[in-house]
């Protein structure tokens, strides 16, 4: 008893005061929303589409970044040596849409927006979510475990997970969706009661990521259920999961800066 | 065993690549006894696995680890559609046969336990083996069961009831009691493997970190490694170190978070919230070296892809510090609770006879008094030039478990201090020539589960003619099955967290 009491004393409060206060200090290394600076590309250069392991940049008319294919290992910025694509540090990547998505150039990234009134209405106070990973190598599912932890305390904005689709008001998906977990993820959204939503967290969720175009898997999981959010990175940092899922029941100013 | 038969044998250290074509290819009969030999004076099988060389051939190639010499053996030998099987004679060769009999169609005739792995489709069709035979549906297979009035049978998954990865788990109950625990996985399959023949290609790597997402530094290391074997290439002791920073860091988190886990597993919350949030501290350690918290981007073939100046080495001793200081009070609290104790002492106990006989690898292992530790036996890149202490107990049950991870996060403290102060001036990446063709190499890494084997042949054109990763969940699955029988069903959290295997690691 008096263990447990001096080691609490020890390990002080932890929880974070985001959203209310600054978020928690991001690594300086930390690469988060690509910027692309179009009017430096000379034309017929394809380095960084070149260099990029899974396909997410495309040269048609113009350069455009597939946040929801890339995995943020920045190969395209060590290729290209007119510094027209650099990641910031804007950790803020949800959206409602796929194509909201694309990054073409300098143009405001159109951030995910809140449920519509009767949604929020159901969920804005108590959103319980069954989480399911479909191929996902843990990494994501990690750190949407870590939202729990006291550190950002989850549970404070009325997000829980859930034991049982029974139970959830919606799926948050991991994972490319292996051929092996396809019935399995289609009846767990069957068994969650209507109106539902589903959140895919993470590449391989979005779009397949780097297992995109496999025989082995479904292209995550836009291609077999609607999916209301979407949280590209390999794997988002927590923050951007939060900031995510606070957007979607506007437990956040739209506009609150960075 | 005549002189005349092992004189033309090469031996392979750790990252050390051979030449393919001075291998002998020996006789099915010759290739078995010679396994079962080298088990019977203390080697492991680190892989067994097929490569196609003809239409209705398949080359079974052995890498066989001789801890106690620093040393691995590899043996191939040639079969057609059946051969048969080792695994009658030698239990810790059954997970392998299975797979290659799912991958490459070849029977290992008298298997007694021949089930999927992974239930996916032929990797080739040939006519022995044709794919439209029908790709295996997932989970459907004949499970052991006991009958009987009283005996009732209790199916977990694919989907579970926390934030984890999906697999079925089928027990055979009497009462509480579990006579047998059946697990069968293959969810999570993603087609690696398949993918990195003929590569290396440019998502090669990125595989290897997404292979068991919370071991991105234990396997990206075994790839670069091997990389680095088969092209010849040397990197710097600069560019070792910070590896070794990162595989500890890897190690120190995933202990930490685990250890929280068996805490609320067994319903004690401080240990549990503390260590939650404590993991979190070391995965943003590994994100001040690379800026991404799982070391995604840190492990380049050549080397790293980022250095560490003063400044920020002085920063990660600060919150090495802190993780210590804050690690330890919330650890030491779980040993001073009996009531923790209680359920953790005696629960999922493994015999160390076991575990040699069935070839568990890591803590899982160390737990049960074995002093086996890639970083020690077959030590690779800096552990070539450092030793860890290799942690060990002796009562094989959830207890030494944690207990084991607890020693090793200590050790890997003192390590992690020991390489910050001590990193030579060097370039930390070097260009990496292409690949020799004709090669065989074999690298291993102690990640935090155990044993990291890969195996990598490359052809006449320097490509991948097979790439074998095998994951320390291949092993120790089975360990956790084992530890189950005669337990309480309730125990099944406490158990499985002690072990806390990786379902895509596995499933590949």
């Amino acid at each position: 008893m008096f263990n447990s009491l001096l080691a609490r004393m020890q390990q002080k409060h932890r929880t974070i005061a985001f959203p209310d206060g600054p978020p928690p200090p991001l690594p300086d290394r930390f690469a988060g929303r690509p910027i692309i600076h179009p009017e430096r590309c000379p034309s017929g250069c394809r380095a960084c589409s070149d260099a990029c392991p899974v396909g997410a940049i495309q040269q048609t008319d113009r350069l455009r970044i597939d946040m929801g294919q890339c995995i943020f290992c920045t190969e395209c910025v060590a290729a290209c040596s007119h510094h027209h694509i650099e990641f910031s540090r804007d950790y803020r990547l949800a959206a409602r849409n796929r194509t909201d998505l694309h990054i073409n150039g300098p143009e405001e990234f159109r951030f995910a927006a809140a449920l519509d009134h009767h949604a929020r209405r159901l969920f804005g106070r108590s959103l319980k979510l069954r989480q399911v990973s479909a191929g996902g190598c843990n990494a994501c599912e990690a750190d949407v475990n870590v939202l729990g932890a006291v550190g950002w305390d989850l549970g404070r904005f009325g997000i829980q997970f859930v034991a049982s689709p029974r139970h959830a008001d919606g799926l948050l998906v991991t994972g490319p969706v292996p051929e092996n977990m396809h019935q399995a993820l289609l009846k767990t959204y069957e068994a969650t009661p209507a109106p539902k939503i589903v959140i895919a967290v993470g590449a391989c969720a979005v779009s397949g990521g780097i297992y995109k175009g496999h025989e082995e898997v479904h292209n995550g999981v836009c291609d077999l259920l609607p999916v209301d959010l979407l949280i590209p990175g390999c794997p988002p940092h927590p923050l951007t999961i939060l900031d995510g899922l606070l957007r979607l029941i506007v437990k956040m100013e739209i506009d609150k800066p960075a | 065993m005549s002189e005349s038969a092992t004189s033309n044998w090469i031996y392979l250290s750790n990252g050390q690549a051979a030449d393919i074509d001075k291998l002998p290819v020996m006789e099915m009969a010759a290739f078995q006894e010679t396994i079962l030999h080298e088990i019977e004076n203390g080697a492991r099988i680190s892989a067994l696995f097929g490569q196609p060389v003809a239409d209705e051939t398949v080359r079974l190639w052995a890498i066989l680890s001789q801890d106690r010499r620093s040393l691995l053996l590899p043996l191939c030998t040639d079969t057609g559609a059946d051969y048969p099987a080792l695994t009658p004679r030698c239990p810790q060769a059954h997970r392998f046969e299975q797979e290659i009999c799912e991958q490459w169609g070849m029977q290992p005739l008298g298997h007694p336990w021949l089930k999927p792995v992974r239930f996916h489709a032929p990797y080739r069709s040939t006519a022995i083996n044709p794919a439209d035979a029908g790709t295996p549906e997932i989970g459907v297979m004949p499970f052991f069961r006991v009958e009987g009035e009283e005996v009732h049978e209790v199916a977990v998954g694919p989907v579970h009831a926390g934030i984890i990865e999906p697999g079925h788990f089928r027990f055979q109950c009497h009462g509480e009691n579990v006579m047998h625990l059946e697990i069968s996985l293959g969810y999570q399959h993603r087609g690696v493997e398949r993918h990195m023949m003929s590569g290396p290609g440019g998502r090669s790597l990125h595989y290897m970190e997404t292979l068991a997402g919370d071991t991105t530094i234990g396997h990206a290391t075994a790839y670069c490694q091997m990389l680095e074997a088969l092209s010849g290439t040397g990197i710097s002791v600069r560019a070792q170190v910070l590896r070794g920073i990162a595989l500890e860091l890897e190690r120190i988190a995933n202990h930490t978070g685990d250890i929280g886990a068996l805490a609320g597993d067994v319903g004690f919350l401080p240990t549990m919230s503390y260590c939650g949030r404590i993991r979190g501290d070391v995965l943003n350690m590994t994100a001040v070296i690379c800026g991404n918290r799982f070391g995604r981007g840190l492990v380049k073939p050549g080397g790293v892809g980022h250095d560490l100046d003063s400044a920020l080495r002085r920063e990660l001793h600060q919150r090495l510090n802190a993780v210590e200081k804050d690690l330890t009070v919330a650890v030491n609290l779980l040993w001073k609770t009996s009531s923790v104790m209680a359920r953790f002492e005696g629960a999922g106990a493994l015999r160390p006879e076991d575990v040699e006989a069935l070839g568990f690898v890591g803590p899982t292992a160390r737990a049960c008094g074995l002093e086996r530790d890639v970083r020690n036996d077959m030590p690779g890149g800096i552990f070539r030039f450092t030793q860890i202490p290799v942690s060990t107990c002796s009562s094989g049950d959830v207890m030494a478990r944690a207990h084991v991870r607890w020693l090793e996060i200590q050790r890997s403290i003192t390590f992690i201090r020991e390489q910050l102060d001590s990193m030579p001036d060097e370039a930390v990446r070097a260009p990496v020539s292409p690949l020799q063709p004709s090669r065989i190499a074999v690298s291993l890494m102690e990640g935090w589960r155990g044993e990291i084997c890969h195996v990598a042949l490359t052809d006449h054109h320097g490509r991948f003619a097979a790439y074998k990763v095998v994951d320390p969940s291949f092993h120790n699955w089975f360990a956790l099955a084992y530890a189950l029988r005669n337990q309480q069903i309730s125990d099944f959290p406490l158990c499985n967290k002690s072990f806390n295997l990786s379902y895509c690691g596995h499933d590949l």
